[in-house]
């Protein structure tokens, strides 16, 4: 587990030392007083589901996220972990326009996350920590206003087909206010597949679900990348995501670090690295 | 612009369901108001001329300080569970947000004035039979002004730790001209209006509500999203 550890942060160094002065984490901007600079034109590349480039992000005098650089492809499912408080949460409130960046900038399917954020919102499917529902309306109610707010008008047998598939029919006209932590995360999944998004993004979507739950995710972050989507999720919690995520990122010091999935499964569970095949060899 | 006012309706119909299911808000509210009322009517005595006298301003003054406590409970549920962020996240224009908020404060602080007026008439002896339409032209107008302003505030103040002070900080000065305007109006309608002054009166308020519902619209992208 050690060596992860040195190779990340040996990784994350290295990356810290190929930007460019005065960035955050540079070695040569004090971060606890960068001035923030402003918002700089970059070119966006359309085909890319997500192009961020150098996003930073400080709250008060904590730089939070310092430089993150990644580009997703339509049709994968990228896997986002880190410790607690490493920045995943914050950096996928950027991606979906939630927070704007600090410094650096980036794109969602060609739109400037900062200065098209409005063109930006169309494309993304979120489910956060909470659900975002009203606790005084039922669990169709909810749908309902959800599907309106997206300035949809559909008919309900939709609403009751989606409120079937993540198993919550038969508390359709019941208030949400006596739901649990995963009845809540069900609805909001039920209102991604009433309107399904191009890029969708998770936030420890397998916290508070069951087996089923899990399963529903899964098929959920598989079914908008093979429509030509993508999926980033952010989770402890890997092993759930195996067979669906595509490849894996990991933030280490504000910056992402590259891995394989072998490679964060070993890290979290603890065990030492395989042995390089020229060893085995 | 369909799409825009099905989501102004949805955002109508679910504050007013909500209110409807809870009247959490409607029971504070309107006790809030009573009691104002009535600790008003204790201040200044029994003399039925001074009550009538200070009427207009006792009025007003108990809509706006029960008003204030309904637009923060207006925000406060969209903080509840996250809902204020899936609601900047859905596609669209927000300002059909602020739409659907300010329709919705709008007939909440009507109806709470459905209820105070005659509680006024009672405690201040006001024959309210006599002045009804003018009145409701004067209440519609001011009630509109304000709730404009209110709803307009209460996103800025939304998420701030100290929105409970802040609200009224950030509104009251606002609404100084506002308040002025509808005191003068509704106490011209109660001394019987012989100098023709409420219609005057009602006239400023028309220019005030075009000019803070326009600003309030405009400006309220940047303040949600700050």
């Amino acid at each position: 587990m050690l060596a992860y550890l040195e190779d990340d942060l040996e990784r994350a160094r290295r990356s810290r030392a190929a930007l460019p002065a005065g960035m955050p984490g540079s070695g040569t901007a004090a971060l606890a007083h960068s001035p923030s600079s402003r918002q700089q034109p970059r070119m966006s590349n359309a085909s890319l589901a997500i192009d961020l480039d150098g996003v930073a992000r400080r709250f008060a005098r904590r730089w939070v996220l310092r430089g993150v650089t990644l580009r997703v492809q339509p049709g994968e499912v990228v896997g986002l972990t880190g410790n607690n408080g490493s920045g995943k949460t914050t950096l996928l409130r950027i991606v979906s326009t939630l927070l704007r960046p600090t410094r650096g900038g980036g794109s969602v399917f060609g739109h400037d996350l900062v200065n098209d954020a409005a063109a930006v919102r169309p494309y993304i499917g979120y489910l956060g920590h909470a659900a975002g529902l009203y606790d005084d309306l039922t669990a169709f109610e909810n749908l309902r206003f959800s599907v309106r707010m997206a300035g949809l008008d559909v008919g309900a047998g939709v609403l009751d087909e989606a409120l079937e598939r993540v198993r919550l029919d038969e508390f359709r006209n019941e208030r949400t206010r006596g739901f649990s932590a995963g009845m809540r995360r069900r609805l909001g999944v039920a209102r991604l597949l009433v309107r399904p998004p191009r890029l969708l993004l998770l936030d420890e979507p397998y916290a508070s679900f069951d087996v089923d739950g899990i399963t529903l995710v899964n098929e959920l972050a598989s079914s908008v990348a093979e429509a030509g989507g993508a999926t980033l999720i952010a989770t402890h919690d890997v092993a759930r995501g195996r067979g669906v995520l595509t490849r894996m990122v990991r933030i280490v010091e504000g910056r992402l670090v590259q891995r394989t999935l072998d490679e964060e499964e070993a890290y979290l569970a603890g065990r030492p690295p395989a042995p390089p095949l020229e060893a085995e060899a | 612009m369909a799409s825009e006012l099905i989501r102004i309706r949805a955002m109508v119909w679910k504050d007013l369901t909500a209110e409807r299911r809870t009247k959490a808000n409607f029971n504070a509210v309107a006790f809030l108001a009573g009691a104002i009322l009535l600790l008003f009517g204790f201040a200044l005595g029994p003399d039925a001329a001074a009550l009538e006298a200070a009427a207009g301003g006792m009025i007003w003054l108990t809509v706006l300080f029960s008003g204030v406590l309904s637009f923060n409970r207006s925000y406060e549920k969209e903080l509840e569970g996250g809902a204020l962020e899936a609601l900047l996240l859905y596609p669209g224009d927000r300002r059909s947000i602020y739409l659907g908020k300010l329709i919705a404060n709008f007939a909440f602080v009507l109806l709470v004035e459905a209820i105070l007026l005659p509680a006024a008439a009672v405690l201040y002896d006001l024959p309210l039979h006599t002045m009804v339409l003018p009145l409701a032209g004067v209440l519609l107008l001011g009630t509109f002004g304000f709730v404009t302003l209110g709803t307009f505030y209460a996103a800025m103040a939304s998420r701030l730790r100290a929105r409970e002070v802040l609200l009224p900080l950030l509104l009251f000065p606002m609404l100084i001209p506002l308040l002025v305007a509808c005191v003068e109006a509704t106490q011209a309608i109660i001394d019987q209006d012989a100098m023709g002054f409420a219609g005057s009166w009602m006239k400023l308020l028309v220019v005030f509500d075009v000019v803070f519902f326009v600003a309030a619209y405009f400006a309220f992208d940047y303040v949600i999203e700050a």
